[in-house]
Protein backbone atom coordinates (compact mmCIF):
# COMPACT_ATOMS: atom_id res chain seq x y z
CA UNK A 1 0.00 0.00 0.00
CA UNK A 2 2.81 2.44 0.74
CA UNK A 3 3.95 1.74 -2.81
CA UNK A 4 0.59 2.91 -4.04
CA UNK A 5 0.81 6.00 -1.84
CA UNK A 6 4.17 6.92 -3.37
CA UNK A 7 2.86 6.38 -6.89
CA UNK A 8 -0.25 8.36 -5.95
CA UNK A 9 1.69 11.31 -4.57
CA UNK A 10 3.89 11.31 -7.67
CA UNK A 11 0.89 11.06 -9.95
CA UNK A 12 -0.88 13.92 -8.22
CA UNK A 13 2.13 16.15 -8.79
CA UNK A 14 2.54 15.09 -12.41
CA UNK A 15 -1.14 15.61 -13.10
CA UNK A 16 -1.08 19.00 -11.50
CA UNK A 17 1.87 20.20 -13.54
CA UNK A 18 0.59 18.70 -16.77
CA UNK A 19 -1.51 20.95 -18.89
CA UNK A 20 -4.23 18.89 -20.48
CA UNK A 21 -7.17 20.01 -22.55
CA UNK A 22 -9.78 22.08 -20.76
CA UNK A 23 -13.51 21.98 -21.17
CA UNK A 24 -14.01 25.45 -19.88
CA UNK A 25 -14.39 24.82 -16.16
CA UNK A 26 -11.58 26.56 -14.32
CA UNK A 27 -11.87 24.22 -11.33
CA UNK A 28 -11.24 21.22 -13.60
CA UNK A 29 -8.45 22.11 -16.02
CA UNK A 30 -7.52 18.42 -16.47
CA UNK A 31 -11.03 17.34 -17.41
CA UNK A 32 -9.94 15.39 -20.49
CA UNK A 33 -7.44 13.31 -18.56
CA UNK A 34 -9.79 13.01 -15.57
CA UNK A 35 -12.57 11.64 -17.73
CA UNK A 36 -10.19 9.00 -19.05
CA UNK A 37 -9.28 7.85 -15.55
CA UNK A 38 -12.96 8.07 -14.60
CA UNK A 39 -13.84 5.64 -17.40
CA UNK A 40 -11.10 3.29 -16.24
CA UNK A 41 -12.44 3.45 -12.67
CA UNK A 42 -15.98 2.85 -13.91
CA UNK A 43 -14.91 -0.28 -15.75
CA UNK A 44 -12.97 -1.56 -12.75
CA UNK A 45 -15.96 -0.81 -10.55
CA UNK A 46 -18.50 -2.43 -12.83
CA UNK A 47 -16.61 -5.67 -13.39
CA UNK A 48 -14.86 -6.15 -10.07
CA UNK A 49 -15.57 -3.80 -7.16
CA UNK A 50 -19.37 -3.69 -7.37
CA UNK A 51 -19.86 -7.45 -7.93
CA UNK A 52 -17.55 -8.27 -5.01
CA UNK A 53 -19.22 -5.69 -2.76
CA UNK A 54 -22.65 -7.02 -3.73
CA UNK A 55 -21.71 -10.58 -2.84
CA UNK A 56 -20.19 -9.35 0.43
CA UNK A 57 -23.37 -7.45 1.22
CA UNK A 58 -25.53 -10.48 0.58
CA UNK A 59 -23.25 -12.86 2.46
CA UNK A 60 -22.96 -10.84 5.65
CA UNK A 61 -25.80 -9.58 7.81
CA UNK A 62 -26.10 -5.80 8.15
CA UNK A 63 -25.23 -6.15 11.83
CA UNK A 64 -21.86 -7.75 11.01
CA UNK A 65 -21.10 -5.24 8.27
CA UNK A 66 -21.83 -2.54 10.81
CA UNK A 67 -19.22 -4.04 13.13
CA UNK A 68 -16.66 -4.04 10.33
CA UNK A 69 -17.40 -0.38 9.62
CA UNK A 70 -17.12 0.42 13.33
CA UNK A 71 -13.76 -1.37 13.58
CA UNK A 72 -12.16 0.75 10.85
CA UNK A 73 -13.97 3.90 11.96
CA UNK A 74 -12.47 3.42 15.42
CA UNK A 75 -8.91 3.19 14.09
CA UNK A 76 -9.51 6.33 12.06
CA UNK A 77 -10.53 8.25 15.18
CA UNK A 78 -6.86 8.46 16.23
CA UNK A 79 -5.90 10.63 13.26
CA UNK A 80 -9.26 12.38 13.18
CA UNK A 81 -8.21 13.59 16.64
CA UNK A 82 -4.75 14.56 15.40
CA UNK A 83 -6.29 16.55 12.56
CA UNK A 84 -8.67 18.32 14.89
CA UNK A 85 -5.74 19.33 17.08
CA UNK A 86 -3.79 20.49 14.01
CA UNK A 87 -6.78 22.66 13.16
CA UNK A 88 -6.81 24.13 16.65
CA UNK A 89 -9.99 22.37 17.70
CA UNK A 90 -8.73 21.12 21.01
CA UNK A 91 -12.05 19.96 22.45
CA UNK A 92 -12.98 18.04 19.33
CA UNK A 93 -9.57 16.36 19.24
CA UNK A 94 -9.89 15.22 22.84
CA UNK A 95 -13.42 14.01 22.08
CA UNK A 96 -12.02 11.84 19.26
CA UNK A 97 -9.37 10.30 21.49
CA UNK A 98 -11.88 9.64 24.24
CA UNK A 99 -13.97 7.91 21.58
CA UNK A 100 -10.98 5.77 20.61
CA UNK A 101 -10.26 4.91 24.24
CA UNK A 102 -13.86 3.95 25.06
CA UNK A 103 -14.56 2.09 21.85
CA UNK A 104 -11.28 0.17 21.92
CA UNK A 105 -11.98 -1.07 25.45
CA UNK A 106 -15.67 -1.06 26.34
CA UNK A 107 -16.53 -1.34 22.65
CA UNK A 108 -14.37 -4.46 22.20
CA UNK A 109 -11.62 -3.30 19.80
CA UNK A 110 -13.97 -0.80 18.24
CA UNK A 111 -16.59 -3.31 17.11
CA UNK A 112 -19.22 -1.39 19.07
CA UNK A 113 -19.54 2.37 18.94
CA UNK A 114 -20.40 2.85 22.61
CA UNK A 115 -18.91 6.35 22.61
CA UNK A 116 -21.65 7.69 20.31
CA UNK A 117 -24.27 6.32 22.67
CA UNK A 118 -22.51 8.10 25.50
CA UNK A 119 -22.62 11.40 23.67
CA UNK A 120 -19.14 11.53 22.11
CA UNK A 121 -20.01 12.33 18.55
CA UNK A 122 -18.09 10.98 15.58
CA UNK A 123 -16.25 13.58 13.50
CA UNK A 124 -15.05 13.62 9.92
CA UNK A 125 -11.50 14.93 9.49
CA UNK A 126 -8.49 14.14 7.35
CA UNK A 127 -5.27 15.83 6.22
CA UNK A 128 -6.92 17.28 3.12
CA UNK A 129 -9.36 19.14 5.38
CA UNK A 130 -6.53 20.27 7.65
CA UNK A 131 -4.62 21.72 4.67
CA UNK A 132 -7.86 23.44 3.68
CA UNK A 133 -8.29 24.83 7.16
CA UNK A 134 -4.74 26.15 7.00
CA UNK A 135 -5.71 28.10 3.94
CA UNK A 136 -4.83 25.80 1.02
CA UNK A 137 -7.31 26.05 -1.84
CA UNK A 138 -8.47 22.82 -3.49
CA UNK A 139 -6.31 23.25 -6.60
CA UNK A 140 -7.32 21.39 -9.75
CA UNK A 141 -9.96 18.68 -9.48
CA UNK A 142 -8.50 15.19 -9.95
CA UNK A 143 -9.81 11.70 -10.50
CA UNK A 144 -7.42 9.27 -8.83
CA UNK A 145 -7.09 5.72 -10.15
CA UNK A 146 -9.28 3.38 -8.05
CA UNK A 147 -9.99 6.07 -5.41
CA UNK A 148 -12.04 8.46 -7.52
CA UNK A 149 -12.79 12.14 -6.84
CA UNK A 150 -10.08 14.28 -5.33
CA UNK A 151 -8.24 17.55 -5.78
CA UNK A 152 -4.56 18.41 -5.67
CA UNK A 153 -4.91 19.38 -2.00
CA UNK A 154 -7.04 16.39 -1.05
CA UNK A 155 -4.88 13.98 -3.06
CA UNK A 156 -1.80 15.05 -1.11
CA UNK A 157 -3.92 14.82 2.05
CA UNK A 158 -4.90 11.26 1.15
CA UNK A 159 -1.25 10.37 0.62
CA UNK A 160 -0.47 11.60 4.15
CA UNK A 161 -3.56 9.83 5.58
CA UNK A 162 -2.38 6.53 4.13
CA UNK A 163 1.23 7.03 5.19
CA UNK A 164 0.40 7.57 8.85
CA UNK A 165 -2.55 5.19 9.32
CA UNK A 166 -1.67 2.31 11.64
CA UNK A 167 -3.08 -0.67 9.70
CA UNK A 168 0.02 -0.53 7.50
CA UNK A 169 2.09 -1.66 10.52
CA UNK A 170 0.12 -4.88 10.94
CA UNK A 171 2.24 -8.02 10.44
CA UNK A 172 2.31 -10.62 8.97
CA UNK A 173 1.81 -8.97 5.61
CA UNK A 174 -0.98 -11.41 4.78
CA UNK A 175 -2.97 -10.18 7.79
CA UNK A 176 -2.37 -6.58 6.81
CA UNK A 177 -3.49 -7.23 3.24
CA UNK A 178 -6.61 -9.03 4.47
CA UNK A 179 -7.50 -5.95 6.52
CA UNK A 180 -6.94 -3.69 3.53
CA UNK A 181 -9.10 -5.95 1.36
CA UNK A 182 -11.85 -6.03 3.97
CA UNK A 183 -11.69 -2.26 4.34
CA UNK A 184 -12.15 -1.58 0.64
CA UNK A 185 -14.84 -4.20 0.06
CA UNK A 186 -16.78 -3.01 3.10
CA UNK A 187 -16.38 0.62 2.05
CA UNK A 188 -17.62 -0.14 -1.46
CA UNK A 189 -20.58 -2.05 -0.02
CA UNK A 190 -21.46 0.98 2.12
CA UNK A 191 -21.54 3.11 -1.01
CA UNK A 192 -23.71 0.82 -3.16
CA UNK A 193 -26.86 2.82 -2.39
CA UNK A 194 -25.14 6.12 -2.99
CA UNK A 195 -23.81 5.06 -6.37
CA UNK A 196 -27.26 3.83 -7.37
CA UNK A 197 -28.74 7.22 -6.48
CA UNK A 198 -25.96 8.98 -8.38
CA UNK A 199 -26.71 6.80 -11.39
CA UNK A 200 -30.36 7.81 -11.28
CA UNK A 201 -30.00 11.48 -10.44
CA UNK A 202 -27.26 12.55 -12.84
CA UNK A 203 -27.56 13.63 -16.44
CA UNK A 204 -23.78 13.33 -16.70
CA UNK A 205 -22.33 11.28 -13.86
CA UNK A 206 -18.86 12.76 -14.14
CA UNK A 207 -20.10 16.34 -13.75
CA UNK A 208 -22.65 15.50 -11.07
CA UNK A 209 -20.06 13.66 -8.99
CA UNK A 210 -17.53 16.46 -9.37
CA UNK A 211 -20.00 19.12 -8.24
CA UNK A 212 -21.09 17.00 -5.28
CA UNK A 213 -17.51 16.23 -4.26
CA UNK A 214 -16.38 19.86 -4.37
CA UNK A 215 -19.42 21.01 -2.38
CA UNK A 216 -19.02 18.20 0.13
CA UNK A 217 -15.34 18.91 0.78
CA UNK A 218 -15.97 22.62 1.19
CA UNK A 219 -18.68 21.81 3.69
CA UNK A 220 -16.41 19.42 5.60
CA UNK A 221 -13.58 21.94 5.82
CA UNK A 222 -15.98 24.38 7.45
CA UNK A 223 -17.40 21.59 9.64
CA UNK A 224 -20.85 21.97 8.17
CA UNK A 225 -20.99 25.75 8.53
CA UNK A 226 -19.57 27.19 5.32
CA UNK A 227 -20.17 30.84 4.58
CA UNK A 228 -23.50 30.81 2.81
CA UNK A 229 -23.36 31.27 -0.94
CA UNK A 230 -26.64 32.67 -2.09
CA UNK A 231 -27.76 31.27 -5.43
CA UNK A 232 -29.06 33.95 -7.70
CA UNK B 1 -39.16 25.00 27.13
CA UNK B 2 -42.06 27.23 26.19
CA UNK B 3 -40.89 27.09 22.62
CA UNK B 4 -40.80 23.30 22.60
CA UNK B 5 -44.27 23.18 24.03
CA UNK B 6 -45.49 25.56 21.39
CA UNK B 7 -43.91 23.51 18.62
CA UNK B 8 -45.34 20.32 20.03
CA UNK B 9 -48.74 21.92 20.12
CA UNK B 10 -48.35 23.12 16.56
CA UNK B 11 -47.37 19.67 15.32
CA UNK B 12 -50.32 18.27 17.17
CA UNK B 13 -52.72 20.74 15.65
CA UNK B 14 -51.25 20.10 12.24
CA UNK B 15 -51.88 16.41 12.60
CA UNK B 16 -55.29 16.71 14.14
CA UNK B 17 -57.00 19.38 12.10
CA UNK B 18 -56.44 20.87 8.66
CA UNK B 19 -54.78 24.04 9.86
CA UNK B 20 -54.22 26.64 7.17
CA UNK B 21 -50.78 25.84 5.76
CA UNK B 22 -49.43 29.38 6.09
CA UNK B 23 -49.79 29.24 9.87
CA UNK B 24 -47.38 26.33 10.33
CA UNK B 25 -43.81 27.24 11.23
CA UNK B 26 -41.24 25.90 8.73
CA UNK B 27 -39.40 23.68 11.21
CA UNK B 28 -42.66 22.22 12.50
CA UNK B 29 -43.70 21.53 8.94
CA UNK B 30 -40.47 19.67 8.10
CA UNK B 31 -40.72 17.59 11.24
CA UNK B 32 -44.36 16.65 10.76
CA UNK B 33 -43.95 15.73 7.12
CA UNK B 34 -40.72 13.78 7.71
CA UNK B 35 -42.14 11.72 10.54
CA UNK B 36 -45.37 11.14 8.68
CA UNK B 37 -43.63 9.88 5.55
CA UNK B 38 -41.21 7.69 7.49
CA UNK B 39 -44.07 6.13 9.38
CA UNK B 40 -46.02 5.51 6.19
CA UNK B 41 -43.02 3.80 4.62
CA UNK B 42 -42.40 1.64 7.66
CA UNK B 43 -46.02 0.46 7.62
CA UNK B 44 -46.64 0.03 3.92
CA UNK B 45 -46.26 -3.56 2.76
CA UNK B 46 -45.97 -2.70 -0.94
CA UNK B 47 -43.16 -0.22 -0.31
CA UNK B 48 -41.34 -2.65 1.94
CA UNK B 49 -41.59 -5.21 -0.85
CA UNK B 50 -39.78 -2.71 -3.05
CA UNK B 51 -42.62 -1.03 -4.94
CA UNK B 52 -41.09 2.16 -6.32
CA UNK B 53 -44.41 3.23 -7.82
CA UNK B 54 -46.10 3.22 -4.42
CA UNK B 55 -43.21 5.15 -2.91
CA UNK B 56 -43.48 7.80 -5.63
CA UNK B 57 -47.20 7.97 -4.91
CA UNK B 58 -46.55 8.68 -1.21
CA UNK B 59 -44.01 11.36 -2.06
CA UNK B 60 -46.35 13.01 -4.53
CA UNK B 61 -49.16 13.10 -1.99
CA UNK B 62 -47.21 14.08 1.14
CA UNK B 63 -44.00 15.82 0.15
CA UNK B 64 -44.59 17.49 -3.21
CA UNK B 65 -47.09 20.09 -1.99
CA UNK B 66 -44.38 21.60 0.21
CA UNK B 67 -41.88 22.14 -2.61
CA UNK B 68 -41.69 25.09 -4.95
CA UNK B 69 -40.44 23.40 -8.11
CA UNK B 70 -40.72 26.57 -10.16
CA UNK B 71 -38.23 28.31 -7.87
CA UNK B 72 -35.96 25.24 -7.80
CA UNK B 73 -35.88 25.01 -11.58
CA UNK B 74 -35.28 28.74 -11.94
CA UNK B 75 -32.34 28.56 -9.51
CA UNK B 76 -30.88 25.49 -11.21
CA UNK B 77 -31.15 27.20 -14.61
CA UNK B 78 -29.48 30.38 -13.34
CA UNK B 79 -28.86 32.87 -16.14
CA UNK B 80 -30.51 30.59 -18.71
CA UNK B 81 -33.91 30.86 -17.00
CA UNK B 82 -34.51 34.40 -18.19
CA UNK B 83 -33.81 33.38 -21.79
CA UNK B 84 -36.33 30.54 -21.76
CA UNK B 85 -39.85 30.93 -23.14
CA UNK B 86 -42.86 30.38 -20.83
CA UNK B 87 -43.54 27.06 -22.58
CA UNK B 88 -39.92 25.94 -22.06
CA UNK B 89 -40.07 26.98 -18.40
CA UNK B 90 -43.20 24.92 -17.91
CA UNK B 91 -41.71 21.81 -19.48
CA UNK B 92 -38.37 22.21 -17.69
CA UNK B 93 -40.12 22.49 -14.34
CA UNK B 94 -42.26 19.43 -15.08
CA UNK B 95 -39.32 17.25 -16.14
CA UNK B 96 -37.07 18.43 -13.30
CA UNK B 97 -39.84 17.70 -10.83
CA UNK B 98 -40.23 14.15 -12.15
CA UNK B 99 -36.48 13.56 -11.91
CA UNK B 100 -36.26 14.94 -8.36
CA UNK B 101 -39.20 12.86 -7.15
CA UNK B 102 -37.58 9.72 -8.52
CA UNK B 103 -34.24 10.58 -6.97
CA UNK B 104 -35.95 11.30 -3.69
CA UNK B 105 -37.75 7.96 -3.85
CA UNK B 106 -34.45 6.27 -4.47
CA UNK B 107 -32.93 7.91 -1.42
CA UNK B 108 -35.94 7.07 0.74
CA UNK B 109 -35.83 3.43 -0.35
CA UNK B 110 -32.41 3.25 1.31
CA UNK B 111 -33.88 4.47 4.60
CA UNK B 112 -33.61 1.93 7.36
CA UNK B 113 -34.81 3.24 10.68
CA UNK B 114 -32.17 5.89 11.24
CA UNK B 115 -33.08 8.45 13.87
CA UNK B 116 -33.75 12.11 13.17
CA UNK B 117 -32.55 15.07 15.13
CA UNK B 118 -34.65 18.12 14.32
CA UNK B 119 -32.59 21.18 15.14
CA UNK B 120 -34.18 24.29 16.59
CA UNK B 121 -34.91 26.97 14.03
CA UNK B 122 -32.51 29.91 14.11
CA UNK B 123 -34.62 32.65 12.62
CA UNK B 124 -36.51 35.73 13.54
CA UNK B 125 -40.31 35.59 13.39
CA UNK B 126 -40.33 38.17 10.60
CA UNK B 127 -37.94 36.17 8.37
CA UNK B 128 -39.35 34.95 5.08
CA UNK B 129 -36.32 32.90 3.98
CA UNK B 130 -35.00 30.33 6.45
CA UNK B 131 -32.99 27.12 6.62
CA UNK B 132 -34.39 24.19 8.59
CA UNK B 133 -31.69 21.86 9.87
CA UNK B 134 -32.25 18.13 10.30
CA UNK B 135 -29.63 15.55 11.18
CA UNK B 136 -29.87 11.85 10.44
CA UNK B 137 -28.09 9.87 13.13
CA UNK B 138 -26.39 6.58 12.37
CA UNK B 139 -24.06 4.53 14.53
CA UNK B 140 -20.35 4.63 13.70
CA UNK B 141 -20.61 7.58 11.36
CA UNK B 142 -20.83 11.32 11.55
CA UNK B 143 -24.49 12.40 11.38
CA UNK B 144 -25.69 13.35 7.92
CA UNK B 145 -27.19 16.80 7.74
CA UNK B 146 -30.24 17.60 5.63
CA UNK B 147 -30.86 21.32 5.33
CA UNK B 148 -34.04 22.64 3.75
CA UNK B 149 -33.97 26.14 2.32
CA UNK B 150 -37.49 27.45 2.65
CA UNK B 151 -39.31 30.53 1.57
CA UNK B 152 -42.56 31.93 2.90
CA UNK B 153 -45.26 32.19 0.26
CA UNK B 154 -48.97 32.96 0.31
CA UNK B 155 -49.60 29.21 0.37
CA UNK B 156 -47.30 28.56 3.31
CA UNK B 157 -43.60 27.70 3.59
CA UNK B 158 -42.13 26.05 0.51
CA UNK B 159 -38.81 24.27 0.06
CA UNK B 160 -36.67 25.63 -2.80
CA UNK B 161 -33.42 23.74 -2.14
CA UNK B 162 -32.26 20.71 -0.20
CA UNK B 163 -28.69 20.27 1.01
CA UNK B 164 -27.56 16.79 1.94
CA UNK B 165 -24.24 16.75 3.75
CA UNK B 166 -23.72 20.29 2.55
CA UNK B 167 -24.31 19.35 -1.07
CA UNK B 168 -26.99 21.59 -2.54
CA UNK B 169 -29.17 19.77 -5.05
CA UNK B 170 -29.86 22.96 -6.94
CA UNK B 171 -26.19 23.94 -7.13
CA UNK B 172 -25.30 20.44 -8.25
CA UNK B 173 -27.72 20.52 -11.16
CA UNK B 174 -26.75 24.05 -12.10
CA UNK B 175 -23.47 23.03 -13.76
CA UNK B 176 -25.07 20.08 -15.50
CA UNK B 177 -27.89 22.25 -16.83
CA UNK B 178 -25.53 25.00 -17.88
CA UNK B 179 -23.23 22.56 -19.76
CA UNK B 180 -26.19 21.03 -21.59
CA UNK B 181 -27.76 24.37 -22.48
CA UNK B 182 -24.44 25.62 -23.83
CA UNK B 183 -24.02 22.49 -25.94
CA UNK B 184 -27.57 22.01 -27.24
CA UNK B 185 -29.79 24.84 -26.05
CA UNK B 186 -32.75 24.89 -23.69
CA UNK B 187 -34.68 22.45 -25.89
CA UNK B 188 -31.67 20.14 -25.78
CA UNK B 189 -31.82 20.17 -21.99
CA UNK B 190 -35.55 19.42 -22.03
CA UNK B 191 -34.86 16.44 -24.33
CA UNK B 192 -32.04 15.24 -22.03
CA UNK B 193 -34.34 15.39 -18.99
CA UNK B 194 -37.12 13.58 -20.85
CA UNK B 195 -34.69 10.88 -21.96
CA UNK B 196 -33.42 10.50 -18.41
CA UNK B 197 -36.93 10.25 -16.95
CA UNK B 198 -38.00 7.74 -19.57
CA UNK B 199 -35.01 5.48 -18.86
CA UNK B 200 -35.79 5.60 -15.14
CA UNK B 201 -39.42 4.83 -15.83
CA UNK B 202 -38.47 1.74 -17.83
CA UNK B 203 -35.93 0.57 -15.30
CA UNK B 204 -37.93 0.58 -12.10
Amino acid sequence: MSGYVRVLAGLVLVLASACATTNGDERDPLEGLNRGIYRFNETFDEYLATPVATVYRKALHAEIRGRVSNFFANIQDIFIGVNNLLQGKFEDGVNDWVRFAFNSTFGLFGLHDVASEWGYEKHNEDFGQTFGRWGAGPGPYLILPFLGSSTLRDGLGTAVDWTVQPVGEVRPIAARNTLYGLYFVNRRAELLEASRILEEAALDKYTFQREAYLQLRRNLIYDGRPPREKLE
Amino acid sequence: MKRTARLALMSFLFLATPVAAQDVAPDALVKTVTLEVVELIAKDKEIKAGSRAKLVEVIEAKVLPHFNFGAMTALAMGQHWGKSSPEQKKRLTEEFKTLLVRTYASALAAYSEQKFDFRPLRAKPADTDVTVYVRVLQPGAQPVTIDYSMEKTAAGWKVYDVMVGGVSLVANYRTEFSNTVRASGVDGLIRELQKKNRSLQEKK
